[in-house]
């Protein structure tokens, strides 16, 4: 286990130390740069200015400082934003993507297996048809159409929920729905399909025979059964949410982590950019690592090993 | 003798989206007091859905009972509620499937298994419970029960999660155990410990068994009385050596013809009954095995036979044992 672990992490940094390489390299392949926007610089300024943020270094230099940056957890000053630098962008931005980002992501997988399982056991009947049009809904209107038509019916039209901006909690409502839609829909009907494909073996129809109810049949031998796909499915989701915010942030003007990544593209912003790209996969790497283990929590037959025996 | 279980005319079926399924159509049986019981048949004969059908273990819907009464220890199972029959389950009547690779919850401990119906049925706390499960485990001849009771069903056998379902299904001492084909999916030499095993707990704890399995072999080591059905009826009943020593219908015949036999040559063929049984989706009006049968006549096509008298423990229910075909039968 301890071993298995070890080799984890070991690729967890490799992958790590891919991204940063492809991200930055793509990066610089771009044409222009952070200060082709602005007019009419003279030349001595623009050298000015390349040489204090060591832009006019070769490529390989700025590479390897850049390396060392990371190592030292030194993310580098913000090109646009004069006033701060780029840990200080992330300790702002990265609260409330947090906050916004965790509750869907309760939202989708508790609503999501509920819809499921009420769908499978009222298989074929009317709640069943209703959950499954309301997760292909889900699925099939993107996620910024879906938040356009909650601003104007909640905010607009009934008022029930500030349009937008992030000021207290309930402002973290209609983002929060917007984002989950997508994942709430795939986590129903991930669950509704196993949930059906379990209820269906035979050791429920044991459990049936030793006169348990269905409560204790659905929730101790089914649910947690059906849940195993839905546990694979996490990692991808924390990454889907994380995608996810980057349109809802902007369209309802939350101040997240999310909204700063896609300004720091337009704007041409390198350092931005790395430190965003690298704190992301971070986040993501270690929620597919976190996934692979609380998989054998719920499935005793999987042990975590390297040997693929023990 | 006391009868713990007595079916009248039971009729089960399935509504399909091709039709009304009539998996089960008038049967009638009974099991005593410390009795085992054999049906038998082929796939499809209606012998598991009428061994559901008696802990209402079917899905209703699609399934239905249409008409007939089962009567258990007295009462009538047909028409308890499901709240009810969730107090006969797994106390007064276990029941064991087929395949032991699939009965048990993966994601559960064995001895949590075991621990779920006597926490519920008998009221005991987990620490009791745990330590009956232990002692069931020993009943069942697992070794190490200590440590085995905290093991998932992965870490089994198959032969051993078959006397785990043993040991669930005997848990809370019932009065009666329905195995459903228990050896089916084993090997031969664990087939015939877990037969020893099952027949060695019959004589401790004196339950009555309904055994359902096409396999006579099976039959002729563990049962007292033999029921033998064929698309969805019994057609003869009787026992162990009635059946076995003067079969009189022909399908019971063929039956017995089939099993392969070590006297035998090695090279010579087996004989099957040819033919496949009839669709239940439309039943036929006449015996249902007349489309097989080598001696079969008109009157077989055109009216179904009741079950007739043979002696005092057998019957059969074939149109050759009426007296005008008895000339018939003999040639």
């Amino acid at each position: 286990m301890i071993r298995y672990l070890g080799k984890r992490i070991f690729f967890m940094f490799l992958s790590l130390f891919l991204i940063v390489t492809a991200t930055f390299f793509i990066m610089k392949a771009v044409p222009g740069g952070p200060f082709t926007s602005e007019k009419n610089v003279p030349d001595e300024i623009r050298a000015a200015l390349e040489a204090k943020y060591k832009l006019n270094l070769p490529l390989h230099e700025q590479y390897l400082d850049y390396l060392k940056g990371i190592i030292t957890w030194d993310l580098g000053p913000s090109f646009t934003e004069k006033s701060s630098t780029v840990n200080d962008m992330i300790k702002r931005g990265f609260p409330v993507s947090a906050h916004l980002g965790a509750q869907a992501l309760l939202l989708a997988v508790f609503g999501g297996i509920t819809l499921g399982v009420i769908a499978a056991l009222k298989h074929n009947k009317w709640q069943d048809y209703t959950a499954m049009v309301i997760a292909v809904l889900g699925l099939s209107v993107p996620g910024f159409i879906l938040a356009s038509f909650y601003q104007y019916f909640f905010a607009i039209k009934w008022g029930w929920f500030p349009i937008a901006k992030w000021e207290g909690f309930e402002y973290t409502i209609l983002p929060s729905l917007a984002l989950s839609a997508m994942p709430m829909a795939f986590i129903a009907r991930l669950t509704r399909s196993n949930m059906l494909e379990v209820l269906s073996q035979d050791y429920i129809k044991t459990a049936k025979a030793k006169g348990l109810n269905t409560f204790t049949i659905t929730v101790k031998h089914a649910i947690r059964n059906a849940l195993l796909p839905v546990i694979t499915y996490l990692g991808p989701l924390v990454a889907n949410i994380l995608t996810g915010a980057f349109v809802i942030e902007r369209i309802f003007g939350v101040p997240g982590l999310g909204r700063e990544f896609v300004l720091s593209i337009t704007n041409r912003d390198y350092t931005v950019i790395m430190g965003t790209t690298v704190f992301y996969s971070i986040i993501l790497v270690a929620a597919v690592l976190l996934v692979d283990i609380a998989y054998t929590l719920v499935d005793p037959r999987i042990k975590l090993s390297d040997t693929g025996r023990e | 003798m006391e009868r713990i279980l007595e079916v009248k005319d039971l009729h089960v079926s399935f509504h399909t989206y091709a039709g009304e399924v009539k998996a089960v159509r008038g049967v009638n049986f009974h099991v005593n007091k410390g009795e085992a019981v054999a049906i038998v048949g082929e796939s499809g004969c209606g012998k598991s859905v009428t061994a559901q059908t008696l802990m209402k273990l079917i899905p209703m819907p699609p399934g239905e009972i249409k008409k007939g009464d089962i009567i258990f220890n007295g009462e009538s199972i047909v028409k308890k509620s499901n709240k009810e029959m969730e107090a006969i389950r797994g106390k007064e009547i276990g029941m064991i499937f087929q395949d032991p690779m699939t009965s048990l919850n993966p994601t559960l401990t064995v001895g949590n298994q075991i621990m779920e119906g006597l926490i519920k049925h008998q009221k005991m706390t987990r620490a009791a419970a745990r330590a009956r499960a232990i002692e069931l485990l020993t009943m069942v001849g697992i070794p190490q029960p200590e440590k085995r009771v905290d093991q998932y069903p992965h870490e089994f056998s198959g032969g051993m999660r078959q006397r785990a379902m043993i040991a669930i299904a005997l848990a809370c001492s019932p009065k009666l155990l329905i195995a459903d084909e228990p050896t089916t999916a084993l090997d031969v030499t664990i087939q015939a410990q877990i037969l020893d095993l099952m027949k060695d707990l019959q004589k401790k704890t004196g339950t009555s068994i309904i055994l359902i399995t096409h396999d006579l072999g099976v039959v002729a080591e563990m049962c007292d009385r033999v029921i033998v059905m064929y698309a969805g009826k019994v057609i003869e009943t009787g026992t162990v050596d009635d059946i076995f020593y003067n079969p009189q219908h022909p399908y019971t015949k063929g039956l017995l013809r089939s099993v392969p036999r070590l006297d035998l040559k090695r090279d010579e063929p087996l004989t099957p009954i040819f033919g496949t049984p009839p669709d239940l989706l439309r039943p036929p009006v006449g015996c249902g095995f007349t489309a097989r049968c080598e001696s079969a006549m008109r009157v077989c096509q055109e009216y179904d036979p009741e079950l007739k008298e043979i002696s005092s423990t057998q019957r059969a229910a074939c149109w050759l044992q009426h007296p005008l075909a008895q000339n018939r039968a003999g040639s």
